[in-house]
């Protein structure tokens, strides 16, 4: 069995699926290897939140065990993946005057601007999940990475803070808590699926990733390689089932079934009047749905969807930076022809993502739907190496104890 | 006149850019456009459209196309609709014709009857393939006209509704309750044509005049394809420093709007203002405010036109519809049974008018689809709900209404509403944008 301080779990407890995946540090500890994946159906979850903690628990034990038995190892603790309408992402600015007599930007500084920048209104309910650094200003210079070392009076730093409704992100991780496993951080969906799709050239160039869900479409853009805007529009493939379902009279596991069977994003010329003949278990004819407004349906849900999240990066005013484009994954980037729809509502090139930026079991990384446990893991990885940067408290205690002896 | 002669004059009759031709069907349809051509429909051909030689002679200022075959031997349909759709078929193109270059054709008609009832979807289908957005303004029969007469116009209704663009029907029950007791026969006629007059004047108005806030002619269409014979309209002018409120008034009072309650239970509401230059954006924001305040729920499309004619007066038209989810597997030719009985409304016009402040509760944006009915059921159902009886069982009738978005909101039941702008993006989004599925 590997050391399972080595091993990064990502679980992302999703509307339609519990995913858990497992990634590992190649033996030189610099590539990251997926290397695990477990998976079991969602019950308990509603727009990516949980609404049935019981057979939530259920499912995760589930997946969390199918990923052990697949790679090996034993899980203790997990970084969480979270989503639902109640999260919200914006930009804020912390300011600090360098109180220092010679001026010179210290790390200390750097960690008052960025307390600085998190203390925000907000809500008394909510708290922050991330406020990742964008870049800092030094007296107005714009663009600066790091400041440390630099001469200044004033310094700034942009943060993009995501931030939710407390009690409900406490839910997920009360789930997991509730199994004896840790969690070792909560993390945004679409922050996560971003991670797992883009290349650090194309955040560079500035893209859009899209999550389409089963409950919830989570989006991130990322331009001139930080991230800029999140955003989560509590609709997904789960609607467009319930649509189905009462726009075509059939019950809703009749409309998943067809969905998937027959479902694309665009209308098409060639349906107008093709029947599709549902059929009872033994074979018999039960009724008629027209392919055209089955299409008509899928069609008209998606295009809202992104013409929505268009709305929101146009506001924002995000979309004239996305130069590498969009990119889709999610349950929903499987739907035959989305990305011909995304291009024409968001008039720019859109691909589906797969998650390049990690190596291991081809079988998951080529999956839309595993995007965001996979940028969970890397996620995690991101977290640990900054931790083993810094040396640990055994790793001090022995140094200072070499160093008293070997000066005896 | 003949009727290739007509389509080529219509290139120079155009107004606002719009050529407008009134097509009046069957004896009702040209009493109708004799009324219109008495009246402010300047700039519209009016085209009257019939089988037998009117009874009345030829008006002036309207065209005439006269279907003729050796079959009807100068007697006219005798009532019987399926010969005046055979004839219309036969004179396709002749209609077409006459639909040609023109871009929006009203069909006025009376429903009920051979010519009105035959030949109106034709013409209808005629001026769409023609490239015409059509509109049916239809009257249907009294209920004292007899339960045959009911069940032609009920099928003609039908019809149109997959022929035409837009149908607005006007029961004319509704209209004869609304008269005392010594109004003679012929003017209830006048009356109910001259409703239906208005009402048409007022879309017309909504074309003619070149709009501040224009209406556009799909947005019309896509408002009155879903209106399944439930839409109601209005239209009243006021004048005079006080006529925004006036007119408002006068609206709310307004008899074929149910004293206003139509609007409130409204899916869709299209409101045209024309005023003179003189026209006070105060006045347009209190109007459309009260409007708003009216029918909480329902998607307000307002177009506002500015004509000289018009100084110091406010016309004001309504169009309230009520949507109705279809059947997709009827392809849209199957109707849900109670909106096409017209006999469903005057009971419940009526016991509105006695006791007006009876709670009213606001139908639910989803209308459970309603039942399919066989042939005999309906009929069944109309004989209950037709006569006296039908009062006293009133209460059990309205049962009926009570919202059940429960079902609809199927998976999301218990979750809270994603609202993204007022809007709740758990409805399916053909419903809220108002896609017909067919």
């Amino acid at each position: 069995m590997f050391d399972s301080s080595s091993i990064i779990v990502g679980l992302e407890i999703g509307t339609s699926k519990v995913c858990a995946v497992v990634g590992e540090f190649d033996r030189d500890g610099a590539g990251l290897n997926i290397v695990g994946l477990g998976q079991a159906r969602s019950r308990g979850v509603r727009k990516g939140e949980i609404v049935n903690a019981a057979s939530a628990e259920e499912d995760v034990r589930q997946a969390i065990v199918e990923a052990e038995q697949m790679a090996d190892v034993e899980i203790r603790s997990v970084y969480l993946g979270v989503t639902g309408g109640h999260i919200r992402g914006f930009n804020n600015r912390g300011v600090h005057p360098v109180v220092s007599a010679d001026r010179e930007i210290s790390d200390d500084d750097v960690q008052d601007v960025v307390r600085n920048a998190k203390a925000i209104n907000l809500p008394a309910e909510n708290g922050v999940l991330h406020a990742i650094r964008q870049h800092f200003l030094v007296d107005g210079q714009d663009s600066i990475t790091n400041p440390v070392g630099m001469l200044g009076a004033k310094l700034e730093v942009d943060v993009h803070v995501v931030h939710g409704h407390l009690n409900r992100l406490q839910n997920a991780i009360r789930v997991v808590k509730g199994m004896q496993l840790e969690v070792d951080e909560v993390v945004f969906n679409g922050l996560a699926s971003s991670l797992a799709l883009l290349t650090n050239e194309q955040k560079e160039l500035g893209a859009l990733v899209i999550d389409i869900g089963g409950g919830t479409t989570d989006y991130a853009v990322y331009a001139g390689g930080v991230i800029k805007h999140t955003g989560v529009l509590a609709v997904g493939g789960d609607h467009i089932s319930n649509d189905l379902a009462y726009g075509l009279k059939v019950p809703l596991g009749r409309a998943e079934q067809l969905k998937l069977e027959h479902g694309a994003a665009e209308v098409g010329d060639a349906l107008q009047g093709q029947v599709i003949t549902l059929t009872s278990e033994i074979g018999l004819p039960l009724k008629a749905v027209n392919l055209g407004h089955l299409r008509r349906i899928m069609s008209l849900r998606l295009e809202e969807a992104f013409q929505l999240i268009g709305q929101d990066l146009e506001q924002a005013g995000l979309l004239d930076y996305l130069r590498a484009g969009v990119f889709l994954c999610g349950g929903g980037a499987r739907v035959p022809e989305i990305a011909k729809l995304a291009e024409r509502v968001l008039q720019m090139p859109v691909g589906v993502g797969k998650a390049n930026s990690v190596s291991g079991l081809k079988s998951a990384l080529d999956q839309p739907e595993f995007a965001a446990a996979i940028g969970l893991v890397k996620f995690g990885s991101f977290k640990s190496r900054k931790r083993e940067g810094r040396p640990t408290l055994t790793q001090e205690i022995k140094g200072a104890i070499s160093r008293l002896l070997s000066r005896g | 006149m003949d009727p290739k002669s007509l389509a080529s004059t219509t290139a120079e009759t155009r107004i606002n850019k719009l050529g407008v031709k009134v097509f009046g069907v069957g004896t009702a349809g040209g009493a109708m456009l004799a009324q219109m051509a008495g009246d402010d429909f300047a700039g519209a051909m009016l085209v009257a459209v019939n089988t037998d030689a009117p009874a009345s002679g030829p008006v002036a200022g309207v065209a005439s196309i006269h279907l003729e075959t050796k079959l009807l031997r100068g007697l006219g349909t005798g009532g019987d609709p399926e010969r005046g759709r055979r004839l219309a078929e036969e004179h396709f193109q002749t209609l077409k014709d006459a639909c040609a270059g023109v871009d929006v054709v009203f069909i006025v008609a009376g429903l009920g009857g051979g010519a009105g009832t035959g030949i109106s979807p034709v013409l209808a289908r005629a001026a769409r393939e023609s490239g015409a957005l059509a509109l049916a303004f239809m009257t249907l029969p009294f209920d004292c006209e007899g339960n045959r007469r009911q069940h032609v116009a009920r099928e003609g209704v039908e019809q149109l509704q997959a022929a035409a663009d837009g149908v607005i029907c006007l029961p004319n029950q509704k209209v004869f309750k609304l008269m005392d007791e010594s109004t003679t026969l012929v003017d209830t006629f006048r009356t109910t044509a001259q409703l239906l007059v208005e009402g048409a004047r007022g879309v017309w108005r909504l074309l003619r005049y070149p709009g501040l806030i224009e209406i556009h002619l799909e947005e019309l269409g896509a408002l009155l394809r879903d209106c399944q014979g439930e839409s109601c309209f209005a239209a009243v002018e006021a004048a005079g420093t006080t006529r925004a409120r006036d007119a408002l008034e006068k609206l709310l009072a307004h008899p074929l709007l149910n004293g206003g309650e139509a609007i409130q239970g409204a899916d869709a509401v299209l409101v045209s203002v024309i005023g003179g230059p003189d026209l006070t954006m105060a006045d347009m924001g209190r109007l459309m405010e009260q409007l708003n305040q009216q029918c909480p729920r329902a998607q307000v499309v307002m177009g506002a036109a500015v004509n000289e004619e018009f100084r110091d007066r406010l016309a004001l038209t309504v169009i309230a519809t009520r949507r109705h989810a279809r059947d997709p597997l009827a392809g849209g030719k199957k109707k849900s049974a109670t909106a096409l009985l017209p006999e469903a409304e005057p009971p419940e016009l009526d016991t509105q008018l006695i006791e007006r402040k009876a709670t009213f509760r606001s139908a639910s944006r989803f209308v459970p689809p309603a039942p399919t009915l066989t042939p005999e059921q309906r009929e069944q159902l109309l004989n209950k709900q037709g006569g006296g009886r039908a009062r006293k069982n009133l209460p059990r009738m309205r049962q009926g209404n009570l919202p059940l978005d429960i079902v609809n909101r199927g998976r999301f039941d218990k979750t809270e509403p994603t609202v993204h702008k007022g809007e709740d993006l758990d409805v399916p989004t053909y419903i809220r944008r108002g896609v017909a599925l067919n």
